[in-house]
Protein backbone atom coordinates (compact mmCIF):
# COMPACT_ATOMS: atom_id res chain seq x y z
CA UNK A 1 0.00 0.00 0.00
CA UNK A 2 1.78 2.99 -1.26
CA UNK A 3 1.03 6.36 -2.81
CA UNK A 4 4.16 6.09 -5.10
CA UNK A 5 3.42 3.13 -7.57
CA UNK A 6 2.63 4.17 -11.11
CA UNK A 7 1.52 0.91 -12.80
CA UNK A 8 0.32 1.32 -16.36
CA UNK A 9 -0.92 -1.81 -18.38
CA UNK A 10 -1.07 -2.27 -21.77
CA UNK A 11 -2.15 0.91 -22.85
CA UNK A 12 -3.02 2.33 -25.78
CA UNK A 13 -3.97 5.45 -27.47
CA UNK A 14 -4.55 7.12 -31.28
CA UNK A 15 -4.99 10.87 -31.82
CA UNK A 16 -8.11 11.60 -33.24
CA UNK A 17 -6.51 11.96 -37.10
CA UNK A 18 -6.29 7.84 -36.06
CA UNK A 19 -2.15 8.49 -35.91
CA UNK A 20 -0.97 5.76 -33.12
CA UNK A 21 0.67 6.88 -30.41
CA UNK A 22 0.73 4.46 -28.05
CA UNK A 23 0.87 0.72 -28.89
CA UNK A 24 0.24 -1.42 -25.92
CA UNK A 25 2.67 0.22 -23.03
CA UNK A 26 2.92 -1.73 -19.63
CA UNK A 27 5.57 -0.76 -17.17
CA UNK A 28 5.06 -0.66 -12.98
CA UNK A 29 7.25 2.07 -11.45
CA UNK A 30 7.32 1.44 -7.57
CA UNK A 31 8.81 3.39 -4.41
CA UNK A 32 11.39 6.22 -5.04
CA UNK A 33 12.64 5.00 -8.23
CA UNK A 34 14.16 7.56 -10.48
CA UNK A 35 13.03 6.40 -14.10
CA UNK A 36 14.43 8.05 -17.26
CA UNK A 37 11.57 7.65 -20.18
CA UNK A 38 14.10 8.18 -23.46
CA UNK A 39 13.28 7.48 -27.50
CA UNK A 40 13.63 9.42 -30.41
CA UNK A 41 11.45 12.36 -31.13
CA UNK A 42 7.60 11.38 -32.06
CA UNK A 43 8.07 7.66 -30.16
CA UNK A 44 4.69 8.53 -27.86
CA UNK A 45 6.97 10.20 -24.62
CA UNK A 46 4.99 12.86 -24.43
CA UNK A 47 1.36 10.71 -25.09
CA UNK A 48 2.52 8.87 -22.19
CA UNK A 49 3.49 11.77 -19.82
CA UNK A 50 -0.29 13.07 -20.44
CA UNK A 51 -1.90 10.17 -19.62
CA UNK A 52 0.32 10.10 -16.00
CA UNK A 53 -2.22 13.09 -14.99
CA UNK A 54 -5.11 12.26 -16.14
CA UNK A 55 -5.32 15.15 -18.98
CA UNK A 56 -5.59 12.11 -21.32
CA UNK A 57 -7.71 9.06 -20.31
CA UNK A 58 -6.95 5.79 -21.51
CA UNK A 59 -8.31 4.34 -24.53
CA UNK A 60 -7.81 0.92 -23.87
CA UNK A 61 -5.78 -0.68 -21.02
CA UNK A 62 -5.57 0.97 -17.23
CA UNK A 63 -3.18 3.35 -15.59
CA UNK A 64 -2.95 3.02 -11.44
CA UNK A 65 -1.51 5.87 -9.79
CA UNK A 66 -0.99 4.71 -6.03
CA UNK A 67 -3.88 2.98 -5.18
CA UNK A 68 -6.52 3.81 -7.71
CA UNK A 69 -7.13 3.30 -11.16
CA UNK A 70 -7.74 6.30 -13.16
CA UNK A 71 -10.54 7.81 -13.85
CA UNK A 72 -12.37 11.01 -13.84
CA UNK A 73 -13.70 10.28 -10.22
CA UNK A 74 -10.00 9.98 -9.06
CA UNK A 75 -8.75 13.13 -10.97
CA UNK A 76 -8.57 15.07 -8.12
CA UNK A 77 -6.42 12.89 -6.20
CA UNK A 78 -3.72 11.86 -9.15
CA UNK A 79 -3.14 15.10 -10.03
CA UNK A 80 -2.28 15.84 -6.58
CA UNK A 81 -0.26 13.08 -6.07
CA UNK A 82 1.43 13.64 -9.79
CA UNK A 83 3.31 16.62 -9.57
CA UNK A 84 4.18 17.23 -13.43
CA UNK A 85 6.24 19.61 -14.77
CA UNK A 86 6.32 20.80 -18.15
CA UNK A 87 9.38 21.89 -20.61
CA UNK A 88 8.06 25.31 -21.59
CA UNK A 89 7.91 27.06 -18.33
CA UNK A 90 6.51 29.67 -19.61
CA UNK A 91 3.51 27.71 -19.72
CA UNK A 92 3.88 26.42 -16.49
CA UNK A 93 4.21 29.92 -14.62
CA UNK A 94 1.11 31.82 -15.40
CA UNK A 95 0.61 34.52 -12.71
CA UNK A 96 1.74 37.91 -12.82
CA UNK A 97 4.12 36.84 -9.67
CA UNK A 98 6.32 34.35 -8.74
CA UNK A 99 4.69 33.46 -5.42
CA UNK A 100 1.08 33.93 -6.32
CA UNK A 101 1.88 30.66 -8.88
CA UNK A 102 3.55 28.61 -6.24
CA UNK A 103 0.59 29.38 -3.74
CA UNK A 104 -2.02 28.32 -7.09
CA UNK A 105 -1.37 24.63 -6.10
CA UNK A 106 -2.00 24.60 -2.37
CA UNK A 107 -4.78 27.29 -2.43
CA UNK A 108 -6.79 25.45 -4.99
CA UNK A 109 -6.48 22.16 -3.12
CA UNK A 110 -8.20 24.69 0.04
CA UNK A 111 -5.92 24.48 2.61
CA UNK A 112 -5.91 27.40 5.21
CA UNK A 113 -3.80 30.28 4.38
CA UNK A 114 -1.04 30.03 6.89
CA UNK A 115 -0.34 26.32 5.45
CA UNK A 116 -0.20 27.71 2.13
CA UNK A 117 2.47 30.09 3.19
CA UNK A 118 4.26 28.16 4.64
CA UNK A 119 4.24 25.30 1.90
CA UNK A 120 5.02 28.39 -0.70
CA UNK A 121 8.17 29.68 0.78
CA UNK A 122 9.04 26.00 1.71
CA UNK A 123 8.87 24.97 -1.86
CA UNK A 124 10.86 28.04 -2.74
CA UNK A 125 13.43 27.44 -0.29
CA UNK A 126 13.81 24.54 -1.58
CA UNK A 127 14.97 25.31 -4.92
CA UNK A 128 16.44 28.15 -3.57
CA UNK A 129 14.76 30.22 -5.28
CA UNK A 130 13.02 32.47 -2.24
CA UNK A 131 14.27 36.03 -2.92
CA UNK A 132 12.27 35.84 -6.57
CA UNK A 133 9.03 35.84 -4.65
CA UNK A 134 7.93 39.03 -5.62
CA UNK A 135 9.34 38.89 -9.17
CA UNK A 136 7.24 38.90 -12.41
CA UNK A 137 7.71 35.24 -14.26
CA UNK A 138 8.74 37.30 -17.51
CA UNK A 139 11.65 38.98 -15.68
CA UNK A 140 13.23 35.64 -14.50
CA UNK A 141 16.22 33.81 -16.53
CA UNK A 142 16.12 30.31 -17.60
CA UNK A 143 17.29 28.70 -14.78
CA UNK A 144 15.43 30.56 -12.16
CA UNK A 145 12.19 29.80 -14.72
CA UNK A 146 12.69 26.49 -13.72
CA UNK A 147 13.70 26.58 -10.46
CA UNK A 148 10.31 28.37 -9.86
CA UNK A 149 8.29 25.89 -12.22
CA UNK A 150 9.86 22.87 -10.18
CA UNK A 151 8.56 24.56 -6.92
CA UNK A 152 5.00 25.48 -7.88
CA UNK A 153 4.91 21.72 -8.03
CA UNK A 154 6.49 21.18 -5.01
CA UNK A 155 4.26 23.61 -3.00
CA UNK A 156 1.31 20.48 -3.19
CA UNK A 157 3.54 17.97 -1.78
CA UNK A 158 3.51 15.43 -4.79
CA UNK A 159 4.58 12.15 -4.39
CA UNK A 160 5.55 11.70 -7.67
CA UNK A 161 7.27 13.64 -10.07
CA UNK A 162 6.63 13.61 -13.56
CA UNK A 163 9.01 15.99 -15.53
CA UNK A 164 9.35 16.77 -19.13
CA UNK A 165 13.02 17.45 -20.47
CA UNK A 166 13.86 19.90 -17.34
CA UNK A 167 17.52 20.28 -18.70
CA UNK A 168 16.27 21.73 -22.39
CA UNK A 169 17.58 25.61 -22.83
CA UNK A 170 19.42 25.81 -19.78
CA UNK A 171 23.13 26.61 -19.90
CA UNK A 172 25.71 23.85 -18.57
CA UNK A 173 26.11 25.64 -14.66
CA UNK A 174 22.03 25.60 -14.73
CA UNK A 175 21.51 22.47 -15.62
CA UNK A 176 24.30 20.84 -13.18
CA UNK A 177 22.73 22.63 -9.93
CA UNK A 178 19.13 21.52 -11.22
CA UNK A 179 20.40 17.98 -11.78
CA UNK A 180 22.00 18.32 -8.47
CA UNK A 181 18.80 19.68 -6.74
CA UNK A 182 16.80 16.90 -8.57
CA UNK A 183 19.00 13.86 -7.31
CA UNK A 184 17.89 15.24 -3.52
CA UNK A 185 14.82 14.57 -3.62
CA UNK A 186 12.96 11.41 -2.46
CA UNK A 187 10.62 11.37 -4.48
CA UNK A 188 9.08 8.99 -7.21
CA UNK A 189 10.85 10.13 -10.02
CA UNK A 190 9.98 10.28 -14.11
CA UNK A 191 11.36 11.80 -16.31
CA UNK A 192 11.11 12.22 -20.05
CA UNK A 193 14.24 13.35 -21.54
CA UNK A 194 17.01 13.42 -24.31
CA UNK A 195 19.53 14.01 -21.91
CA UNK A 196 21.73 10.80 -22.11
CA UNK A 197 24.08 12.11 -19.36
CA UNK A 198 22.01 13.31 -17.13
CA UNK A 199 20.19 9.94 -17.35
CA UNK A 200 23.30 8.84 -16.23
CA UNK A 201 23.44 11.16 -13.30
CA UNK A 202 20.18 11.00 -11.97
CA UNK A 203 18.27 7.37 -12.62
CA UNK A 204 19.21 4.18 -11.89
CA UNK A 205 16.06 2.94 -14.30
CA UNK A 206 15.93 3.58 -17.72
CA UNK A 207 12.45 2.95 -20.28
CA UNK A 208 13.24 2.97 -24.15
CA UNK A 209 10.51 3.99 -25.77
CA UNK A 210 10.06 3.45 -29.64
CA UNK A 211 6.92 3.63 -31.62
CA UNK A 212 4.51 3.74 -29.23
CA UNK A 213 6.16 0.31 -27.80
CA UNK A 214 9.05 -0.28 -24.99
CA UNK A 215 11.49 -1.62 -26.70
CA UNK A 216 13.48 -1.96 -23.33
CA UNK A 217 13.19 -1.48 -19.73
CA UNK A 218 15.90 -1.97 -17.52
CA UNK A 219 18.94 -0.56 -15.31
CA UNK A 220 20.00 2.19 -16.71
CA UNK A 221 24.07 1.98 -16.87
CA UNK A 222 23.05 -1.44 -19.09
CA UNK A 223 20.82 0.17 -21.33
CA UNK A 224 23.16 3.05 -21.63
CA UNK A 225 25.65 0.91 -22.61
CA UNK A 226 23.70 -1.53 -24.95
CA UNK A 227 24.94 0.40 -28.38
CA UNK A 228 22.60 -1.67 -30.70
CA UNK A 229 19.82 -1.11 -28.72
CA UNK A 230 20.51 2.81 -28.75
CA UNK A 231 21.26 2.77 -32.39
CA UNK A 232 17.92 1.23 -33.06
CA UNK A 233 16.03 3.53 -30.61
CA UNK A 234 17.31 6.82 -32.47
CA UNK A 235 19.37 7.32 -29.37
CA UNK A 236 23.40 7.62 -28.52
CA UNK A 237 25.32 6.58 -25.45
CA UNK A 238 26.08 9.57 -23.33
CA UNK A 239 29.19 11.36 -24.09
CA UNK A 240 30.62 10.55 -20.99
CA UNK A 241 30.61 6.87 -22.22
CA UNK A 242 31.85 7.56 -25.95
CA UNK A 243 35.43 8.04 -26.56
CA UNK A 244 37.51 10.88 -26.22
CA UNK A 245 37.37 13.14 -29.07
CA UNK A 246 41.34 14.15 -29.00
CA UNK A 247 43.28 11.14 -28.34
CA UNK A 248 40.50 8.43 -30.13
CA UNK A 249 40.73 6.05 -27.32
CA UNK B 1 10.51 45.20 -34.65
CA UNK B 2 12.98 47.31 -33.01
CA UNK B 3 9.76 49.30 -31.81
CA UNK B 4 7.81 46.23 -30.60
CA UNK B 5 10.66 45.09 -28.67
CA UNK B 6 11.25 48.53 -26.99
CA UNK B 7 7.49 49.03 -26.07
CA UNK B 8 7.26 45.55 -24.65
CA UNK B 9 9.63 46.54 -22.48
CA UNK B 10 7.90 49.86 -21.49
CA UNK B 11 5.42 47.77 -20.45
CA UNK B 12 7.58 46.25 -18.04
CA UNK B 13 8.58 49.37 -16.53
CA UNK B 14 4.90 50.44 -15.74
CA UNK B 15 5.01 47.16 -13.52
CA UNK B 16 7.77 48.12 -11.75
CA UNK B 17 6.95 51.16 -10.92
CA UNK B 18 3.70 49.43 -9.58
CA UNK B 19 6.43 47.96 -6.97
CA UNK B 20 7.43 50.90 -5.35
CA UNK B 21 6.32 51.88 -1.97
CA UNK B 22 4.87 54.98 -1.09
CA UNK B 23 1.29 56.52 0.66
CA UNK B 24 -0.68 55.70 -2.30
CA UNK B 25 0.72 52.83 -3.25
CA UNK B 26 -0.22 51.32 0.27
CA UNK B 27 -3.98 52.83 -0.30
CA UNK B 28 -6.44 49.23 -0.40
CA UNK B 29 -6.52 48.03 -4.30
CA UNK B 30 -10.73 48.41 -4.40
CA UNK B 31 -10.65 51.71 -2.82
CA UNK B 32 -7.98 52.83 -6.00
CA UNK B 33 -10.28 51.05 -8.59
CA UNK B 34 -13.53 52.67 -7.24
CA UNK B 35 -11.93 56.33 -7.04
CA UNK B 36 -10.77 55.99 -10.03
CA UNK B 37 -13.80 54.74 -11.92
CA UNK B 38 -16.03 57.63 -10.10
CA UNK B 39 -13.06 59.76 -11.26
CA UNK B 40 -13.47 58.64 -14.87
CA UNK B 41 -17.79 58.85 -13.90
CA UNK B 42 -17.73 62.55 -13.08
CA UNK B 43 -14.99 63.31 -16.45
CA UNK B 44 -17.34 61.82 -18.70
CA UNK B 45 -20.65 63.69 -17.45
CA UNK B 46 -19.14 67.09 -17.69
CA UNK B 47 -21.12 69.05 -21.04
CA UNK B 48 -19.25 68.87 -24.22
CA UNK B 49 -19.22 72.88 -24.26
CA UNK B 50 -17.58 73.40 -20.82
CA UNK B 51 -13.78 72.11 -20.94
CA UNK B 52 -13.08 75.16 -18.57
CA UNK B 53 -14.79 73.04 -15.80
CA UNK B 54 -12.44 69.98 -16.05
CA UNK B 55 -9.51 72.11 -15.67
CA UNK B 56 -9.33 72.06 -11.87
CA UNK B 57 -10.24 67.97 -11.66
CA UNK B 58 -6.46 67.67 -13.20
CA UNK B 59 -5.29 67.05 -9.45
CA UNK B 60 -6.23 64.02 -9.23
CA UNK B 61 -4.24 62.42 -11.42
CA UNK B 62 -1.33 64.86 -10.52
CA UNK B 63 -1.99 64.53 -6.97
CA UNK B 64 -1.16 60.71 -7.27
CA UNK B 65 1.53 60.79 -9.82
CA UNK B 66 3.87 63.12 -7.49
CA UNK B 67 2.37 61.45 -3.95
CA UNK B 68 2.82 58.02 -5.73
CA UNK B 69 6.81 58.97 -6.97
CA UNK B 70 5.92 58.35 -11.23
CA UNK B 71 7.68 60.34 -13.50
CA UNK B 72 5.34 62.76 -15.12
CA UNK B 73 7.62 62.45 -18.15
CA UNK B 74 6.98 59.06 -18.61
CA UNK B 75 3.21 59.08 -18.10
CA UNK B 76 3.56 62.20 -21.54
CA UNK B 77 4.67 59.53 -23.36
CA UNK B 78 1.65 57.34 -23.03
CA UNK B 79 -0.08 59.86 -23.30
CA UNK B 80 1.15 60.76 -26.86
CA UNK B 81 1.14 56.87 -27.97
CA UNK B 82 -2.89 57.03 -27.96
CA UNK B 83 -3.33 60.29 -29.15
CA UNK B 84 -3.98 59.71 -32.50
CA UNK B 85 -6.79 57.77 -32.25
CA UNK B 86 -8.53 60.75 -30.10
CA UNK B 87 -7.46 63.13 -32.55
CA UNK B 88 -9.08 61.26 -35.15
CA UNK B 89 -12.20 60.92 -33.49
CA UNK B 90 -12.38 64.82 -32.18
CA UNK B 91 -10.79 66.19 -35.58
CA UNK B 92 -14.37 66.77 -36.76
CA UNK B 93 -16.01 68.09 -34.47
CA UNK B 94 -14.29 71.70 -35.79
CA UNK B 95 -15.41 71.28 -39.36
CA UNK B 96 -19.31 70.12 -38.66
CA UNK B 97 -19.68 72.19 -35.94
CA UNK B 98 -19.57 75.95 -36.52
CA UNK B 99 -21.75 77.96 -34.54
CA UNK B 100 -20.68 80.62 -32.42
CA UNK B 101 -20.02 79.41 -28.92
CA UNK B 102 -17.84 81.77 -27.62
CA UNK B 103 -17.38 85.67 -28.59
CA UNK B 104 -14.24 87.25 -27.31
CA UNK B 105 -14.87 90.32 -29.07
CA UNK B 106 -12.34 90.86 -32.25
CA UNK B 107 -12.86 86.66 -33.14
CA UNK B 108 -15.63 84.16 -32.30
CA UNK B 109 -14.88 80.55 -31.62
CA UNK B 110 -16.86 78.15 -32.96
CA UNK B 111 -18.54 75.12 -30.92
CA UNK B 112 -16.63 72.68 -32.92
CA UNK B 113 -13.42 74.15 -31.26
CA UNK B 114 -14.81 73.89 -27.74
CA UNK B 115 -15.73 70.29 -27.84
CA UNK B 116 -12.64 69.38 -29.65
CA UNK B 117 -11.17 71.05 -26.84
CA UNK B 118 -13.42 68.87 -24.17
CA UNK B 119 -13.01 65.96 -25.81
CA UNK B 120 -8.97 66.14 -25.59
CA UNK B 121 -9.23 66.90 -21.92
CA UNK B 122 -11.53 64.15 -21.10
CA UNK B 123 -8.88 61.90 -23.08
CA UNK B 124 -6.12 63.53 -20.85
CA UNK B 125 -8.03 63.18 -17.35
CA UNK B 126 -9.34 59.45 -17.51
CA UNK B 127 -6.27 58.37 -19.67
CA UNK B 128 -3.76 59.65 -16.81
CA UNK B 129 -6.21 58.09 -14.10
CA UNK B 130 -5.87 55.36 -15.90
CA UNK B 131 -2.42 54.81 -15.87
CA UNK B 132 -1.78 56.80 -12.52
CA UNK B 133 -4.13 53.57 -10.98
CA UNK B 134 -2.02 50.70 -12.87
CA UNK B 135 1.36 52.55 -11.77
CA UNK B 136 0.64 52.97 -8.10
CA UNK B 137 -1.31 49.32 -7.92
CA UNK B 138 0.03 46.75 -10.24
CA UNK B 139 -2.07 44.46 -12.39
CA UNK B 140 -2.48 41.95 -10.25
CA UNK B 141 -3.29 43.72 -7.38
CA UNK B 142 -6.03 45.39 -9.65
CA UNK B 143 -7.50 42.24 -10.68
CA UNK B 144 -7.69 40.73 -7.72
CA UNK B 145 -9.48 43.84 -6.19
CA UNK B 146 -12.13 43.26 -8.94
CA UNK B 147 -12.61 40.09 -8.65
CA UNK B 148 -13.47 40.92 -4.08
CA UNK B 149 -15.44 43.64 -6.08
CA UNK B 150 -18.18 41.42 -7.33
CA UNK B 151 -16.30 41.12 -11.01
CA UNK B 152 -17.23 37.65 -12.82
CA UNK B 153 -13.99 35.40 -12.74
CA UNK B 154 -14.05 35.43 -16.38
CA UNK B 155 -13.06 38.77 -16.53
CA UNK B 156 -10.34 39.22 -14.25
CA UNK B 157 -8.86 36.20 -15.33
CA UNK B 158 -8.99 36.98 -18.52
CA UNK B 159 -7.09 40.54 -18.02
CA UNK B 160 -4.71 38.38 -15.60
CA UNK B 161 -3.80 36.39 -18.28
CA UNK B 162 -3.96 38.85 -21.25
CA UNK B 163 -1.52 40.99 -19.05
CA UNK B 164 1.01 37.63 -18.27
CA UNK B 165 0.98 36.88 -21.59
CA UNK B 166 1.26 40.37 -23.78
CA UNK B 167 5.03 39.68 -23.22
CA UNK B 168 5.57 36.43 -24.47
CA UNK B 169 3.05 36.75 -27.40
CA UNK B 170 5.51 39.92 -27.92
CA UNK B 171 8.62 37.89 -27.61
CA UNK B 172 7.26 35.36 -30.29
CA UNK B 173 6.08 37.71 -32.48
CA UNK B 174 9.12 39.73 -32.31
CA UNK B 175 11.26 36.34 -32.91
CA UNK B 176 9.34 36.19 -36.24
CA UNK B 177 9.89 39.37 -37.50
CA UNK B 178 13.39 39.22 -36.73
CA UNK B 179 13.60 36.12 -38.72
CA UNK B 180 11.65 37.58 -41.84
CA UNK B 181 13.93 40.56 -41.66
CA UNK B 182 17.25 38.71 -41.28
CA UNK B 183 16.56 36.69 -44.71
CA UNK B 184 14.62 39.53 -46.97
CA UNK B 185 18.11 41.21 -46.96
CA UNK B 186 17.02 45.02 -47.44
CA UNK B 187 13.72 44.11 -49.83
CA UNK B 188 10.57 44.12 -48.89
CA UNK B 189 10.59 40.50 -48.03
CA UNK B 190 7.91 39.01 -50.61
CA UNK B 191 5.76 41.45 -49.17
CA UNK B 192 2.62 41.99 -47.29
CA UNK B 193 1.27 37.85 -48.67
CA UNK B 194 4.18 36.77 -45.74
CA UNK B 195 2.82 39.12 -43.36
CA UNK B 196 -0.57 37.43 -43.51
CA UNK B 197 0.83 34.09 -43.22
CA UNK B 198 2.70 35.19 -39.92
CA UNK B 199 -0.47 36.44 -38.31
CA UNK B 200 -1.91 32.95 -39.19
CA UNK B 201 1.32 31.12 -37.40
CA UNK B 202 1.20 33.21 -34.70
CA UNK B 203 -2.38 32.70 -33.92
CA UNK B 204 -2.35 28.52 -34.13
CA UNK B 205 1.36 29.27 -31.63
CA UNK B 206 -0.94 30.88 -29.26
CA UNK B 207 -3.96 28.41 -29.71
CA UNK B 208 -1.10 26.04 -28.82
CA UNK B 209 0.23 27.96 -25.79
CA UNK B 210 -3.19 28.52 -24.39
CA UNK B 211 -3.58 24.58 -24.77
CA UNK B 212 -0.71 23.55 -22.71
CA UNK B 213 -0.96 26.43 -20.29
CA UNK B 214 -4.43 24.84 -19.02
CA UNK B 215 -2.95 21.94 -19.19
CA UNK B 216 -0.23 23.53 -16.67
CA UNK B 217 -3.60 24.69 -14.65
CA UNK B 218 -5.35 21.74 -14.58
CA UNK B 219 -2.55 19.60 -12.86
CA UNK B 220 -2.73 22.53 -10.11
CA UNK B 221 -5.91 21.60 -9.50
CA UNK B 222 -7.97 24.50 -11.77
CA UNK B 223 -11.61 24.59 -11.13
CA UNK B 224 -12.41 28.07 -13.02
CA UNK B 225 -12.00 30.31 -10.49
CA UNK B 226 -8.41 31.81 -9.31
CA UNK B 227 -8.14 32.22 -5.38
CA UNK B 228 -6.12 35.57 -4.66
CA UNK B 229 -3.89 35.46 -1.61
CA UNK B 230 -4.88 38.89 -0.54
CA UNK B 231 -5.12 39.56 2.76
CA UNK B 232 -5.14 43.28 3.15
CA UNK B 233 -8.36 44.52 4.88
CA UNK B 234 -10.00 48.06 4.62
CA UNK B 235 -8.24 50.91 6.76
CA UNK B 236 -10.03 53.89 8.28
CA UNK B 237 -7.44 55.60 5.83
CA UNK B 238 -8.17 54.26 2.91
CA UNK B 239 -12.20 55.20 3.58
CA UNK B 240 -11.25 58.34 3.80
CA UNK B 241 -8.95 57.97 0.75
CA UNK B 242 -12.47 57.42 -0.87
CA UNK B 243 -14.57 59.73 0.70
CA UNK B 244 -12.38 62.72 0.11
CA UNK B 245 -11.75 62.44 -3.47
CA UNK B 246 -15.19 61.55 -4.49
CA UNK B 247 -16.29 64.66 -2.57
CA UNK B 248 -13.74 67.03 -4.19
CA UNK B 249 -15.04 65.50 -7.70
CA UNK B 250 -18.82 65.36 -6.86
CA UNK B 251 -18.42 69.41 -5.67
CA UNK B 252 -16.00 70.48 -8.71
CA UNK B 253 -18.95 68.77 -11.11
CA UNK B 254 -21.73 70.45 -9.64
CA UNK B 255 -20.24 74.18 -8.36
CA UNK B 256 -18.23 75.94 -11.43
CA UNK B 257 -15.19 76.70 -10.08
CA UNK B 258 -12.90 78.49 -12.63
CA UNK B 259 -16.23 80.81 -13.10
CA UNK B 260 -16.49 81.34 -9.63
CA UNK B 261 -12.87 82.30 -9.59
CA UNK B 262 -13.17 84.51 -12.55
CA UNK B 263 -15.78 86.58 -11.03
CA UNK B 264 -13.78 86.50 -7.38
CA UNK B 265 -10.70 88.28 -9.63
CA UNK B 266 -13.20 90.43 -11.77
CA UNK B 267 -14.36 92.01 -8.68
CA UNK B 268 -11.14 92.50 -7.41
CA UNK B 269 -9.98 94.03 -10.49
Amino acid sequence: MSHHIVEVKELRFSYPDGTPALNGVSFRITHGESVAMVGANGAGKSTLLLHLNGYLTPQTGSVRIGDMPLTKKTLKYVRQTVGMVFQDPDDQLFLPRVYDDVAFGPTNLGLPPDEVKQRTLGALALVGAAHLKDRPPYKLSGGEKRAVSIATVLSMSPSILVMDEPTSNLDPKARRQLIRLLSEFDHTKIIATHDMDMVLDLCSRAIVLKDGEVVADGAAKDILNNQELLDASGLEKPLRLQGCPICRK
Amino acid sequence: MGSIESSFFDIGHLDALSSKDTPIHRVDPRVKVLTTIYFIAVVISFNKYNPAGLAPLVIYPVAIMTIGNIPFSYMLKKLLIASPFVLSVALFNPILDRSPALDLGFFSVSGGFVSFASILAKYVLTVSAGLALIACTGFDSICSALSKMGVPGAFTIQLLFVYRYIFVLGEEAARMARARALRSFGNKGLGMGVYSSMIGQLLLRTMDRAQRIHLAMLCRGFDGEIRYVMPSKMRLSDLLFLAGWSGLFTLLRFYNFPAWLGEELGRLI
